[in-house]
Order: structure tokens, then C-alpha cells, then sequence
């Protein structure tokens, strides 16, 4: 009954000039949503340096999927090399994300642009 | 729309019907003239007690329901979420980012301390089997602060 998570992969250019790689996500982000999620950032193959994670496309997300972004950050943390950093989150999600202290290992930004410019 | 109207859901243990519970919830309390950000507060945690009695009260059975009881009144929106667990003793978990980041705490568990952050009351009760439910209210008071 939980509905389908959607990943997409692309590369932006950074305000510095650098690369950014987006895994833009839709749909929901539940706990049904690991393989899709996971698997595409397993796909990254800790090759991508700075990782946005774009949430416009989102329409619903609860505490079993933000343990699947926290996993995702345990691992980038291992890494030692990786940033990742967070957009398009309506501002009830902004809310909540800061509530459990996302904000202190990925920066939460406005939109893309604002993504962008800050990597 | 009159206080003391009350609406009753019942649940099937599949997740993803918790957001039947929380579009109910986002209906009533817009008749009620709740904010749109009190709103999306309260479908958080109504959708995450509905996921916590699926899951952890009925484990996923699909022969139990979860009931789900909103209520108006002059204070504001009840929800009371019911299940056939065995209900919550302890106090909601604060989720410790660093420990998740590091390794050392279960990324999951957050659902009770975002339920008691997002509403202005919430008291968990046990019970016999279709009695242990969590209670949750937004006050209207609080509305404009």
C-alpha cells in the first residue's frame, strides 16, 4: 500500500566550478523506500564528492525514511571525503529534519540554486 | 462544526493506510480552522502513531485493525490511536544524531519524540489487547502563538 519512491541521478555544475551530484527523489520516502534510495547511492560508489539530495518531488516522508537519509550520511561520514547536503523540503520537513538534528551533518537549503551556490 | 463531533477510523495493519488517518486529521482540523502548519504538525504525528501501532502494536497482522478516534472540543483536536499491543511504558527516546551518524544508535526510533514535539499533548496508555492506545491534542489556544 506504500507508494513507489522514484530516483533520478544527475550532475550540476557548483558555484566554485566543481561537479554536484543530485539524486532527486518522488514520490515517498518510508521505510519501503531503502532499495531505491540506498541503490542509488550505492550506484554512486563513493565517487561523487559533493551529493545533494533534492526533495521537491516529494509528497510524503516519515521517520522510517529519514532513517534511510541518516544511513546515508553514516556512510558518506565513514567516507571521510564526501558532503551531502539537502533542498526542496517544504518547511514542515525542514522543521522536523532540524528536530533530529539532520541539519548538523547536511546543510538543509532552499532550492537547487541556493544548493549550488553554497557547495 | 460543533464541539464534540467525533470520527472514527479503523485501520487496516498495512502500512501506508496511516495516511487515511492523517488526511481525516488534516480535514478535521482545517474545519476547525487550525493553521496549515499546525496542520502538517499534526499529520506527522498522527501518521507516525498510526506506523507505531501497525507496526510495534499489531506487527503488522493483518486480521487487527488500528482504530483511530478524533475528536472535537472546546480545547482543540483529540486523536486517540488504538492498537491490540501491549501499549508504551517508557518515556519517548531524543534521538541522538551523533550516536545514529556514528554507528552507535538504531537510525530508527523516532517516531515517538517527533509525535511529542509536534503536538501540544501526548500521553501513550496501556491496556488488555485493543485498549492500549496514545493520545494526542492540538489546542486551539495555542493557535495563534
Amino acid at each position: 500500500m506504500q507508494a513507489a519512491t522514484r530516483v533520478t541521478t544527475r550532475t550540476a555544475s557548483t558555484a566554485s566550478g566543481s561537479s554536484a551530484t543530485i539524486l532527486a527523489f518522488s514520490g515517498d520516502i518510508s521505510s519501503a523506500s531503502k532499495d531505491a534510495i540506498l541503490g542509488a547511492w550505492h550506484g554512486l560508489d563513493g565517487q561523487a564528492r559533493h551529493v545533494l539530495l533534492d526533495f521537491t518531488g516529494v509528497d510524503y516522508i516519515n521517520s522510517s525514511g529519514i532513517a534511510i537519509i541518516i544511513q546515508m550520511l553514516l556512510e558518506a561520514g565513514k567516507t571521510g571525503t564526501q558532503t551531502i547536503g539537502i533542498f526542496g523540503l517544504t518547511p514542515h520537513f525542514q522543521k522536523v529534519f532540524t528536530m533530529v538534528g539532520i541539519n548538523k551533518y547536511a546543510a538543509l537549503h532552499k532550492d537547487e540554486a541556493a544548493a549550488l551556490a553554497a557547495v | 462544526m460543533k464541539n464534540g463531533s467525533s470520527v472514527q477510523v479503523r485501520l487496516p495493519s498495512e502500512l501506508g493506510f496511516e495516511k487515511v488517518a492523517m488526511s481525516t486529521a488534516a480535514s478535521m482540523a482545517a474545519l476547525m480552522g487550525f493553521s496549515e502548519d499546525r496542520i502538517e504538525d499534526l499529520k506527522t504525528a498522527v501518521g507516525e502513531a498510526c506506523i507505531n501501532a501497525i507496526e510495534h502494536g499489531n506487527h503488522l497482522n493483518s486480521s487487527l485493525g488500528v482504530g483511530v478516534v478524533l475528536s472535537t472540543s472546546a480545547d482543540g483536536l483529540e486523536v486517540k490511536v488504538i492498537d491490540d499491543g501491549a501499549g508504551v511504558s517508557v518515556a519517548p527516546h531524543v534521538p541522538d544524531i551523533d550516536r545514529k551518524v556514528h554507528g552507535e544508535e538504531d537510525l530508527r526510533g523516532m517516531g515517538m519524540f517527533l509525535i511529542q514535539r509536534l503536538v501540544d499533548e501526548a500521553e501513550w496508555y496501556k491496556g488488555p489487547p485493543g485498549k492500549s492506545f496514545v493520545r494526542l491534542l492540538i489546542r486551539l489556544d495555542k493557535e495563534n502563538e
